[in-house]
């Protein structure tokens, strides 16, 4: 590989790590939203899949131990949102608010409990990029895509397996008829709540992959708020995603790459304050909102509490 | 003779109302069979028994000489049993395919053979003709005409196989040739051996069509039995109970000055404007552009312009308000309560409390929420704020949607009455009857343009109008 | 409505929030009992934990939480005060830095005002994006709650640091444009002040046509439209604006009443558990009041709770999540339980 071609490589494959748990996040968030149901708890989601890798890679020492506890903690936080938003029938972006306030509480609690004694915290051992057999040798494709994680490996997968599902399941069929028109759904016999609920139940344990991709691939381990509105970047990539799963992963892309920007131009040594470097993400997600918002259309139902 | 379909005393009550009081109905195999009733007389709630929408409080569903007890409607379906609502019930945004694979239940069903074991042979076959004429399954629900609509609505309830359709008031969104159609293809579905529930309120309009006929009145039966030797008018007294006649106001005297213009249709003082169209003609923009709720491009108003919308719960009023604040919320700066940037909400109360008792509302105070109306008394509610601001231009949109006779009396005769008094009045009504009997005179709002409905046209000639069609 | 009915949910839900956190904190393996004792005393254990932690804590949610109850009457969703609570605290930075001159007479309004516009200002992004763009204030409103977060981290160590350059804050600003303190407490004239904001947006809300224009606008938009006449648009544009100007404001108090200076995490959270104060309240104004020493007093306890307990503080987020569902399972009760019309 010629010298020219490294730096935008390492750019790339940096912008494929870091939106891998925002790909995470999104999909999940994907699966609530065509089901007609926005949650904000996405962003706790996450946060608890993060706390939940971290204390379950500590404890284990195994790094997959940390993946299986961050994906139920995220579950368990989109269960509570269901309750209280689906089945109680209330605001589902107070809800979501709510309970990612909660998560923030609760992840604080529970991570002084568990260091308390230990300077150290709960630093756990990374996954390293894991070649892929023969596609991680192609040249600048493979670099960039084959040489990464495995949760990035995963998170493919599950774009795929949802889009399998949406677009060729009866489930899936379901699920987008209970987002466009909950009522119409009913009268053909769609179990209009169950279905929201397990979209948002899935879509929050996969909100908490996410979480956990990002301490067990990216930092090693786990802060207060680290996920520092991340969950709700997600939404954003949903939006500019239009609501598909291939759209949400060049989104994702883009967000990461909007992250991984700023160690380029670190590199290149340029005074620019890094604080506008971290706004990057934040406003390319306004403005990427703007381009899209209004002209493609939301699941017709997305928002509404069914009654 | 064999029943597929069998309600033995059924009993619904609804707080302190009594929707259906042992009500008792049957269908046999290859008839149509029609449910007259008015509103609120018990229909929709029997129907929805059948399909298992609703649990009776006695009463037995009997399918096919089984006593049955439906949790759901997707029981019913099972049964061979389809309802067509009177809302459609298919997701616009999806196609027709996937729109049928939902109400099968299942992805890639071969969904659409509306042909259970009963209905075989050419007359099968031409039912599906009918049923398919128009429709692919990659099309988008919210592109089809509305009569396309309607016939995937029936393919939809057959779509698990079934030979017994129930249909809700189907011909109200239906221009009048649409209508015909729609009821030669009912009759095929007779034909093949189906049987068919027709509930409406439009008696005149399927009475040829019928074989039996049940009438509801009050939650109970007034009349069930073949059509034969019956009349359409003997079977509407019986529908209405009483003898009563809705007054007619003669509109003496010659017109008044064109007090509203609106593309190239003028309106006069005195007279009440009739518009017949099909929905989605443009006929509601048209309508709004009138009452200065959409900017008034190619509209010219002399006066105050009262708006009728619709759409009572969501446009007219504010069902979570009291109301005195729905007084306001028609009349903000109305001298008598605004006080520069405050509210004299003692004031308007004050004027409220005496409008229910000028219209005959029927609400025990004007601070209760309007939602606790019914569906009457908030059209009367409706009314008493338009007529306070003294409109010289009414503009009324489906006035009487959804309401009884007695309540569609009050809204015509007040209609009628403002006319009267020199105010220009435009009505526009899904109904062509209610047009045709409101109207001094008619205009076809048809594909964004107002046509002229010369004197003497018939129903057929006027239906021709609507859909388009050059005569 | 009597009193006691009326005070019934928001006390059920501070009970159960309360009671959710002991249960939290034992699971835990806190001493839970010490922690809510801590709690007490923080919030309540002296004339001076009471004007100088409660009092002072109260201020800046019952100002924010009236600009929510703006917006969120509105049926505008501004979930970002937050950031707008930063921003108007730079803003009133940047103005009370450079009035040493200036009578405290003008000097301290000028700050305020800075501070409401700066607030304002930070609104006119999301609502922008919502009138063109039909982007949804609550994703804008939000995502720029981080921008702000950068924004204030890029101020207190660049333009605005101190000029010592050491530590990420700035200057103290100048004597004129602090708010005066009640005698023996660091409570500020910030306090009278968000009572009587609370009495004026309560008569704007239940006397003025523009209180009831937003109300009309949130509770039926077209409606509001149709029957009404009303500008949707242009009301919910100003029910934003305004609450952003609230969350300003707080900010500036905040800068001048209590901290003199800009710092990194200024708020620890006001511009959220300021919604939880509003709905808790059903965006009445009187309300909140109420709710917002409620909720003043829990986060005075909560940094007496980590003081004294060594509870993080971070776990009062848990009470207020809890008061938000118990207070959105409230409205959503009294909703279903309402007899529908009869057809």
């Amino acid at each position: 590989m010629s010298g020219g071609v490294a730096p935008l490589v390492g750019f790339l494959a940096a912008a494929v790590r870091i939106g891998t748990p925002l790909l995470w996040a999104a999909a999940g968030e994907v699966l609530a939203e065509r089901a007609g149901v926005i949650n904000l708890s996405v962003e706790g989601s996450m946060l608890a899949g993060c706390l939940g890798a971290a204390i379950g890679a500590y404890a284990t020492g195994n790094p997959w131990m940390g993946m299986a506890a961050g994906f139920a903690a995220g579950a368990i936080v989109a269960f509570g949102f269901a309750v209280v938003a689906i089945w109680a029938r209330t605001d589902q972006i107070i809800a979501g608010t709510a309970l990612t306030m909660a998560s923030v509480g609760v992840t604080g609690l529970i991570y002084r409990q568990a260091t308390s004694g230990r300077a150290a915290g709960l630093s756990v051992v990374t996954l390293e990029p894991s070649p892929l057999p023969g596609l991680g040798a192609i040249p600048f494709v493979g670099p960039v895509l084959f040489v990464q994680p495995v949760p990035t490996y995963l998170a493919g997968l599950a774009v795929v397996l949802i889009w399998l599902v949406l677009y060729r399941t009866t489930l899936g069929l379901k699920l987008r008829a209970a987002g466009e028109a909950a009522e119409a759904a009913r009268a053909q016999g769609v179990r209009v709540r169950l279905i929201q609920t397990g979209a948002v139940v899935v879509g929050g344990a996969l909100a908490g992959i996410g979480g956990a991709t990002l301490v067990l691939a990216q930092v090693g381990t786990f802060a207060e708020r680290m996920t520092a509105g991340r969950g709700f970047i997600a939404i954003a990539i949903v939006v500019l995603g239009r609501w598909h799963p291939a759209g949400i992963v060049l989104a994702a892309l883009a967000f990461g790459a909007a992250t991984a920007v700023q160690y380029v131009f670190q590199a290149m040594a340029l005074d620019v304050p890094y604080q506008f470097f971290l706004m990057l993400p934040y406003l390319l997600a306004l403005a990427a909102l703007t381009g899209v918002a209004g002209r493609v259309r939301a699941p017709s139902g997305l928002g509404r509490t069914v009654d | 003779m064999s029943r597929v379909l069998e309600l033995a005393g059924i009993s619904k009550r609804f707080g302190s109302v009594a929707a259906l009081d042992s009500v008792s109905f049957d269908l046999a195999p290859g008839e149509v069979h029609g449910l007259l009733g008015e509103n609120g007389a018990g229909k929709s709630t029997l129907m929805h028994v059948a399909f298992g929408m609703i649990a009776p409080d006695a009463g037995r569903v009997i399918v096919r000489g089984v006593p049955t007890r439906f949790r759901d409607p997707s029981d019913a379906k099972r049964s061979g049993i389809g309802m067509v609502h009177q809302h459609f019930t298919s997701i616009p945004e999806m196609t027709v395919a996937e729109n049928l694979w939902l109400a099968a239940g299942r992805y890639g069903a071969e969904a659409g053979r509306p042909d259970g074991s009963a209905m075989t042979g050419a007359a099968a076959a031409r039912l599906r003709r009918r049923l398919w004429e128009g429709l692919a399954p990659t099309d988008i629900v919210s592109s089809l005409p509305v009569g396309a609509k309607q016939r995937l609505e029936i393919l939809q309830a057959l779509a698990v196989g079934g030979d017994v359709l129930l249909l809700d008031e189907p011909t109200a969104v239906l221009a009048p040739q649409e209508v015909a159609e729609l009821l030669v293809l009912l009759r095929d579905f007779a034909g093949a051996g189906g049987a068919v529930v027709l509930i409406t309120h439009k008696l005149a309009e399927i009475f040829s069509v019928m074989d039996r006929v049940t009438v509801l009145r009050g939650g109970r039966v007034q009349f069930t039995g073949p059509v034969a030797g019956q009349t359409v008018i003997g079977l509407t007294a019986v529908m209405v109970g009483t003898a009563d006649r809705e007054a007619t106001i003669e509109t003496a005297g010659s017109l008044g000055p064109v007090l509203a213009q609106v593309d190239g249709l003028s309106i006069r003082g005195r007279e009440v404007v009739g518009i017949a169209a099909i929905e989605g003609n443009g006929q509601r923009d048209l309508l709004r552009r009138l009452a200065g709720v959409l900017p008034a491009i190619g509209a010219e108003v002399t006066g105050p312009v009262a708006f009728i919308p619709e759409d009572r719960s969501t446009e007219g009023l504010i069902p979570a308000f009291s109301l005195t604040e729905n007084l306001v919320l028609g009349l903000p700066g109305d001298q008598r309560w605004r006080r520069g940037p405050l509210i004299d909400w003692r004031a308007a109360e004050a004027r409220m409390d005496q409008l229910l008792g000028e219209f005959s509302i029927r609400a025990a105070g004007a601070q209760l929420p309007a939602r606790t109306l019914s569906g009457g008394n908030q059209q009367k509610m409706i009314f008493a704020r338009a007529l306070e601001a003294a409109p010289r231009v009414i503009v009324a949109e489906n006035p009487t949607r959804g309401l009884d006779v007695h309540a569609t009396w009050f809204v015509h005769e007040r209609l009628r009455r403002a006319a009267a008094g020199g105010a220009a009045v435009v009505v526009y009504s899904s109904d062509l009857d209610e047009v045709l009997s409101l109207a001094t005179r008619l205009v076809v709002v048809s594909r964004r343009r107002v046509l002229p409905v010369p004197a003497g046209a018939s129903r057929e000639e006027i239906g021709a109008m609507m859909i388009g069609a050059t005569s | 409505m009597s009193v006691l009915s009326r005070f019934r949910a928001p006390l059920v839900a501070a009970v159960l929030g309360l009671t959710v956190l002991a249960l939290g904190l034992s699971a835990l393996g806190y001493d839970a009992p010490a922690a809510l004792a801590a709690l007490g005393r923080g919030a309540f254990g002296s004339w001076y934990a009471f004007t100088s932690a409660t009092l002072v804590r109260a201020v800046p949610l019952i100002v924010i939480g009236l600009g929510i109850a703006i917006s969120f009457r509105a049926g505008a969703l501004n979930i970002g005060a937050e950031g707008q609570f930063s921003a108007g605290a730079m803003a009133a930075t940047a103005v009370g830095l450079f009035v040493g001159r200036w009578s405290g007479l003008v000097a301290v309004p000028a700050v305020l005002l800075a501070g409401a516009i700066g607030g304002a200002t930070w609104v006119v992004v999301p609502v922008i994006l919502r009138r063109r763009y039909r982007v949804q204030e609550v994703i804008s409103t939000l995502l720029l709650n981080f921008v702000a977060d950068a924004l204030v981290s890029f101020m207190v160590q660049g333009p605005l640091q101190e000029s010592k350059r050491i530590y990420p804050q700035s200057d103290p600003i100048a004597i004129a444009a602090r708010l005066p303190l009640f005698p023996g407490t660091r409570l500020h004239l910030g306090f009278p002040l968000a009572v009587a904001l609370a009495g004026f947006v309560a008569i704007v809300f239940s006397r003025t046509i523009w209180g009831f224009r937003l109300k009309a606008v949130g509770a039926a938009p077209r409606a509001a439209e149709v029957s009404g006449r009303m500008d949707v648009a242009r009301t919910t544009t100003q029910a934003l604006l305004w609450s952003g100007a609230f969350a300003g404001l707080a900010g500036a108090l905040e800068v001048t009443g209590v901290t003199y200076a800009l710092f990194l995490n200024l708020s620890p959270g006001y511009g959220f558990t300021a919604i939880a104060v509003a709905l808790i309240a059903r965006l009445d104004p009187v309300g909140i009041l109420f709710a917002g020493l409620g909720f003043g007093a829990l986060e005075a306890g909560a940094a007496g709770m980590q003081r004294d307990a060594g509870v993080p503080a971070v776990a009062v987020s848990v009470v207020q999540a809890t008061i938000i569902v118990v207070a959105l399972l409230a409205v959503a009760r009294a909703r279903l339980a309402r007899p529908e019309a009869a057809a």
